[in-house]
């Protein structure tokens, strides 16, 4: 995909959020920053509100169901992070049949639960530091894997609910266990094709 | 002059010869039930030979590339390769971060460790990758999990230890959940089947033109003129099965009524559309087993001569349908449950039911001696009763008509029948034991795999790592 992106793509993601991108009013593209910026806006408020309307309340507080990670079999809730990362998936699927809108997304972190989510490029190695660091920063980059150039952005994840928190330092996998309320505890990444 | 002639003979010989050839090679690919063998590169695997006949099963498409394979083996395999039946679906890949691991296996496309044709470096599953393929992506987990040190990556895909996809009753949590269970559970039983509890609710199902009662033999509806003495048979059969006792009467296969109430003209041998009318999920998953993958492809059903498992040759003729197991009128689901099997499938593990205690269950139960569930026959391993989606809002106890869906690997087996009465380190050990599986599960195991050791030691681990605030109860760990 072009770095100028398609007007129709901005378009849709204003109306998903109901505000302006970076678009001038009748111009035909939005710039690919503010397309990431736009996209991570509604995926941070959609996962915020599972988080906290959903399991917070029915979990913490309510305790009327569990939320497990296996929740098929346990008849639970499924994690806000696999609520994300299903959503991911289905974006990877739904973008393969249509190359018009191609992005990808993940959430990763320097201390992941799953060793696979743990950064693996050199752009999500440095951003992930970057935004641990300087917290309240997103960082942006672009990088080429395999033989497409991306721009790649990172925004910090933070621990917004208490059950992000507990539940983290709880896992028996999880390699840090001292998670506070607030912390940046991975980062967002957003990948977007541009032409190199 | 004679070299002249001499040259148009050849010439004429070799159109001639051209000519054949092609028109040979055209009737080959033309008609359906030609071999097509001799345009193979190589003999298809086990799960795909079946398909001989239709090379365009797969090759949809002569002028596409693997995009076209791609979409075949998805065709067939697609919902088997989602969360949670799979653990390394596509959509995991398909991430750009993922680029330079693709770059060493390409793990976005079926052929890369499905090659068909390539009979020399088939393994079991169909699998033509070498066994340490794990390595490529997972190099490093010793140091992730300390207890795997010293494991070599070709023993990772082991009876009991990993399977690329389907990892569901090997998980860490599931073998923790399952520590400690006796090999027999107390009062095995397998769940009932829930079809004639549900057929309100089942929107295909013609209820109005036969609304659930329980039907005589002078009941019969039928329209066809008997042999002598065959009437009797046939309705004395047709009396004895569920059919009769929820209302399904001999017009309802022979001559069903439309919703208008119009009824078409009696068929003497419907074929198996009018199955499907009410039996639609079970006639699915029937055609993506190999008892009825054939007609899934369009091709004519599987004749049990041709088939490579070693199978009885007085029953090589028949032609696999749903009468095949469940025998005209009569419908006895205990027939097709384990003697059906046992007309045709002629293999060490199959012969040795008759003397294994499976079989001793099964012929209790069939006597009265125990309630219905608590026997063992083919079906109850094989074909299982599990749940299954009719639509988004309701789910039925079904037969799997797909026997295949649990094999290969076997571990597949254990959570939709093995834990039915067994216990999980039980079961992992005795599937990984051939001359068990041989013997028709007779004795018990010879063969103990690590995998519930490294679980309990997991355990052990977890519970002395977690802090006194933990409160993991609340997310299930």
């Amino acid at each position: 995909m072009s770095i100028k992106m398609k007007s129709s793509i901005g378009l849709a993601v204003c109306l998903c959020m109901g505000i302006a991108v970076a678009a001038e009013p009748g111009s035909e593209t939005v710039s690919v920053k503010a397309m990431a910026d736009a996209l991570h806006m509604v995926m941070d408020s959609d996962r915020t509100v599972y988080t906290r309307t959903i399991v917070n309340r029915l979990v913490k507080k309510d305790k009327v169901i569990k939320a497990s990670e296996h929740f098929e079999d346990d008849q639970a809730l499924a994690l806000p992070a696999q609520m994300f990362r299903f959503g991911a998936e289905m974006v990877a699927e739904r973008a393969a049949d249509n190359p018009e809108v191609d992005f990808s997304y993940s959430l990763q972190s320097l201390w992941p639960v799953n060793k696979q989510n743990a950064p693996q490029t050199d752009a999500e190695k440095e951003g992930l530091k970057f935004i641990a660091d300087n917290k309240g920063k997103n960082f942006y980059a672009t990088e080429k894997l395999g033989k497409q150039e991306y721009f790649t952005a990172i925004y910090p994840d933070i621990g917004v609910a208490p059950v992000c928190v507990s539940c983290h330092n709880a896992h028996p996998d999880s390699p840090k266990t001292d998670f506070k309320l607030g912390d940046v505890m991975g980062g967002v990444v957003i990948r977007i094709p541009v032409e190199g | 002059m004679g070299n002249e002639k001499a040259q148009r003979i050849l010439w004429i010989s070799w159109l001639l010869a051209t000519i054949g050839l092609v028109a040979w090679m055209a009737y080959i690919m033309l008609i359906d039930t030609a071999d097509k063998s001799v345009f193979m590169p190589g003999d298809l695997t086990a799960g795909h030979h079946q398909l001989q006949l239709a090379c365009t099963a797969c090759h949809s498409d002569p002028l596409g590339g693997s995009e076209v394979l791609q979409e075949a083996c998805i065709n067939c395999h697609g919902e088997d390769r989602k969360k949670p039946f799979d653990s390394h679906p596509m959509s995991k890949f398909r991430d750009p971060r993922n680029a330079d691991r693709l770059e060493n296996i390409d793990a976005l496309h079926c052929v890369t460790c499905h090659t068909e044709h390539r009979p020399e470096i088939t393994r079991n599953n169909g699998v033509t990758q070498p066994r340490d393929l794990c390595a490529h992506c997972h190099a490093e987990i010793a140091e992730d999990r300390p207890s795997h040190r010293g494991m070599d990556f070709t023993t990772c895909a082991d009876s009991g230890c990993h399977n690329f996809h389907n990892n569901r009753s090997l998980y860490t949590k599931f073998l923790i959940k399952h520590l400690d269970e006796p090999d027999l559970l107390e009062a095995p039983l397998v769940p009932q089947r829930e079809f004639a509890q549900l057929l309100d609710q089942i929107v295909e199902y013609p209820i109005e033109q036969y609304p659930v009662q329980v039907l005589l033999p002078q009941d019969a509806d039928d329209d066809f003129t008997f042999m002598i003495g065959q009437r009797e048979q046939s309705h004395a059969d047709w009396a004895a099965t569920a059919h009769a006792r929820s209302g399904v009467n001999c017009s309802a296969c022979h001559q069903p009524k439309a919703q208008d109430g119009t009824q078409p003209v009696w068929a003497d041998h419907p074929d198996e559309q009018v199955c499907t009318s009410c039996h639609s999920l079970e006639a699915d998953r029937f055609t993506r087993g190999k008892h009825g993958m054939r007609l899934a492809a369009g091709l004519p059903a599987l004749q049990i001569s041709e088939a490579r498992l070693p199978m009885r040759a007085d029953a090589g003729h028949e032609l696999l349908g749903c009468n095949s197991c469940h025998v005209a009128h009569r419908y006895d689901v205990r027939h097709a449950a384990a003697e059906a099997c046992t007309g045709c499938h002629d293999d060490t593990h199959t012969l040795a039911y008759a003397d294994s205690p499976h079989h001793e269950l099964w012929k209790k139960e069939l006597s009265g001696e125990l309630p219905d569930g608590s026997g063992v026959s083919c079906a109850t391993c094989h074909m299982p009763r599990i749940e299954f989606d009719v639509n988004d809002w309701l789910t039925r106890v079904m037969v799997d008509h797909n026997q295949s869906a649990n094999l290969s690997p076997n571990a597949k087996m254990i959570r939709s029948a093995c834990l039915q009465c067994h216990g999980l380190e039980f079961s992992i050990d005795a599937l990984a034991d051939q001359r068990l599986i041989d013997n028709n599960f007779s004795g018990r195991p010879s063969v103990h795999v690590g995998t519930m050791d490294l679980a309990a030691a997991e355990k052990e681990r977890r519970d002395s790592e977690a802090g006194e605030d933990d409160d993991t109860s609340m997310f299930g760990f």
